[in-house]
């Protein structure tokens, strides 16, 4: 006798949790939000899970992913730990002030609110959500998009908390404010947080985001963050992802540029089981300036996806993308790029470029750069390349006394440092680049005074 | 010093080399001549140890030891300096970490300690004087941007770094206007010693006026069909190599 077997969509079993748990989903929320809330879940109804018919989710299959019995953490779960004891961050010229995430939600419970003397804030998401309802009216789910995208529908359901950032007009923060975002539980579970980064006019900020897993059961982690760049206002922000290869993670990150500002955005992905990072840019007015890299280095069974959509609104603006991948056992990738000219935006200069390196046959990597243009006087280029190491320059090193080993080494590193060199903070700079080293070198990828494990 | 015996190469299933008999002494200076694809650069190649080429016939013995035993950075650290008649460009390695890595890797080969960063950056300095290398070229990456001259010195100057007791040096000439040509060649020339020895393959006579050799052998086909003293040289830059290609013809 077979037993009988009911199919339960991956979508009904987020639809089933919301509507069991919306009271305390939405206790600590203002009437506004989980409006916002009650909207998203209707879309998320509509739009369910991209599946891979999804031309922008075709080599990553997150319904699968998601269709697991992870706890979705409702509540902060208190764990205690003492900080210093496990991670320490000595890279110099950060703001020694560090944000915690504790699997999605503001660590410091006591602290959930800073206001800085010149009138910069940072803090939890949900507590500033209820303190300052006319920046999170303006700008709270302004930018992502809920009404096309599944997974942004699903998180502006469910995010409770997260890190929310605002720096107020003529405001310049000079030291990067470091948030790290720490998975750690006996148990696997999901988060979905959510951030939001407001920058006025003339303002500037620099931020630095840190991905860890501190302990070893499987994590899954469906976070969108949003950031208003403010007219002349500069802004930027690295991430760096290090997480063990039982996590999987997508990220959504919704940037709205005004007038004349600028944006250097970077992710470097040193691990991660899988990783599918969105970043989604609009240049909404004349004169900006954003440039968007990465830099992946994967093995072992790991699968990164990279998708960057860039709409250039209006006219005279410049975006530069460089992706950059080491692949090697049997590792896959992805990179889905796309620029959009739109009509009005003459003088558009758009550039993008997708370069892979695959140590093995067993590597995978599809790779689409493309460009629509409406616009008729522009100058946009795209490309891809996906190929080996250079034998000429590996025999050019090795001719010199450098053994194989360390010869493609170097060649690996000058690879990925295109990338690297352009991370702005020179602290974190040189920090990458001892990590980025020690990854390809093979060797733990961590810190030395951090005592983190990562991977 | 350098002994090869009926040394035969391919490169996919195409016989390049034919045959090669050469005997290279410490302190000596050859001059390998030869038309256009006659397999100089395949030669100076196989040496170095560049996989692309198979070996199927013949021996190279190098101070006493079976040369073709050896991967190319072990060639490199037992004093093998290729010189590129085409010095690839590599963009994001710095000619300062490539030095080092290089010479403290050969150091590290003959058990020695690395050299502390003071006594290489005094190496460098050295060195770049000898072949008048700009500083500003050394802190740029590997040949990266270099014209074509500014490579040829950089050819030379990491000899010079390396000290090695064969070069070999493929088409050093070639792309140098005078003036760079006799920078490179007094860079040979003072880095001459009896302890070591030079083979230089070139297409003209011009750069044998400055580094002046003690034989000539002529390439052609593959395999070695004329040797003698740097007088040769003279009579193939009257003559050109059409005589000799005649001669071989008929024998």
């Amino acid at each position: 006798m077979s037993l009988d077997t009911v199919k339960i969509e991956t979508k009904d079993k987020f639809i089933e949790l919301y509507q069991e748990n919306k009271e305390l989903i939405q206790n600590d929320s203002p009437d506004y939000i989980n409006e916002i809330r009650n909207n998203a879940f209707e879309q998320f109804k509509n739009l369910g899970f991209p599946d891979k018919k999804s031309e922008k989710y075709k080599y990553t299959d997150l319904d699968k992913e998601f269709n697991n019995g992870y706890r979705t953490y409702l509540s902060p779960k208190n764990i205690k730990f003492q900080i210093n004891d496990i991670f320490r961050c000595d890279v110099p010229e950060l703001n020694t002030k560090v944000i915690l995430l504790l699997n999605g939600w503001y660590y410091d419970r006591e602290n959930l609110i800073n206001e800085l003397p010149n009138g910069a804030i940072v803090g939890s998401l949900q507590a500033a959500a209820k303190l300052y309802p006319e920046i999170f009216r303006k700008h709270f789910a302004s930018y992502a998009d809920v009404e096309n995208e599944g997974m942004v529908a699903l998180n502006t359901a469910f995010a409770q908390d997260g890190v929310f950032v605002f720096v107020p007009k003529g405001v310049i923060i000079e030291k990067p404010i470091q948030i790290i975002n720490i998975l750690m539980d006996e148990e696997e579970g999901l988060t979905q947080h959510r951030n939001l980064f407001v920058l006025e006019e003339n303002s500037q900020a620099s931020i630095v985001v840190c991905d860890h897993t501190l302990s070893t059961p499987n994590f899954l982690t469906n976070s969108v963050s949003e950031f208003y760049i403010g007219q002349n206002a500069h802004f930027d922000f690295s991430r760096m992802q290090n997480e063990h290869n039982g996590s999987k993670q997508v990220s959504h990150l919704y940037f709205q540029q005004e007038r004349n500002s600028y944006v250097n955005a970077n992710t470097i992905s040193l691990h991660g089981g899988l990783i599918r990072n969105n970043v989604n840019v609009l240049l909404n007015g004349e004169g900006c300036e954003n440039n968007t890299y990465g830099l992946y280095l994967t093995d072992k069974g790991q699968h990164i996806d990279n998708y960057v959509h860039m709409d250039h609104a209006f006219p005279n603006c410049t975006s530069n993308q460089l992706f950059k991948g080491v692949l090697d056992d049997f590792a896959t990738g992805v990179f889905n790029g796309k620029v959009l000219v739109r009509k009005d935006a003459q003088k558009t200069q758009a550039f993008q470029a997708n370069n892979n390196i695959l140590l093995t046959d067993d590597n995978d990597m599809n790779t689409k750069p493309q460009l629509e243009i409406y616009a008729d006087d522009v100058k946009c280029s795209h490309g891809a390349t996906v190929g080996q190491l250079d034998e000429d320059a590996l025999f050019y090193l090795r001719a010199r006394g450098i053994n194989k080993k360390e010869s493609k080494l170097l060649l690996m590193y000058a690879f990925a440092n295109d990338v690297i060199k352009t991370i702005q903070v020179p602290a974190l700079k040189e920090r990458i680049q001892d990590l980025v080293d020690k990854r390809l070198r093979g060797e733990l990828s961590r810190c030395n005074s951090c005592q983190m494990h990562c991977c | 010093m350098l002994s090869i015996k009926n040394l035969h190469a391919n490169i996919e299933g195409n016989e390049i080399l034919t045959g090669v008999n050469l005997e290279v002494k410490a302190g000596e200076v050859h001059a390998i001549m030869g038309p256009n694809g006659s397999g100089k650069s395949t030669l100076a190649s196989v040496l170095a140890g560049r996989e692309l080429f198979e070996v199927t016939e013949g021996k190279v013995k190098y101070l006493g030891n079976d040369l073709l035993e050896l991967s190319p950075e072990e060639r490199a650290s037992e004093g093998i300096f290729l010189g590129f008649q085409y010095p690839i460009e590599i963009p994001g390695v710095s000619m300062v970490n490539f030095m080092k890595t290089a010479v403290n890797e050969q150091r590290k080969h003959k058990g020695l300690e690395p050299l502390s960063s003071q006594d290489f950056l005094k190496l460098m300095r050295e060195k770049k004087a000898l072949v008048e290398l700009d500083t500003a070229l050394a802190n740029r990456s590997v040949n990266e941007g270099f014209s074509g001259g500014e490579k040829k010195r950089n050819e030379i100057f990491q000899m010079a770094m390396l000290e090695p007791k064969l070069s070999i040096l493929d088409e050093t000439d070639s792309g140098l206007d005078i003036d760079a040509l006799k920078i490179v060649a007094n860079g040979v020339n003072k880095l001459k010693s009896s302890e070591n020895a030079t083979v230089v393959i070139t297409h003209y006579q011009r750069l044998l006026e400055y580094i002046v050799p003690d034989y000539v052998h002529v390439l052609y086909n593959g395999k070695i069909i004329k040797s003698g003293n740097k007088e040769l040289a003279i009579e193939l830059e009257k003559k050109g190599y059409d005589w000799l290609k005649k001669e071989e013809l008929a024998q």
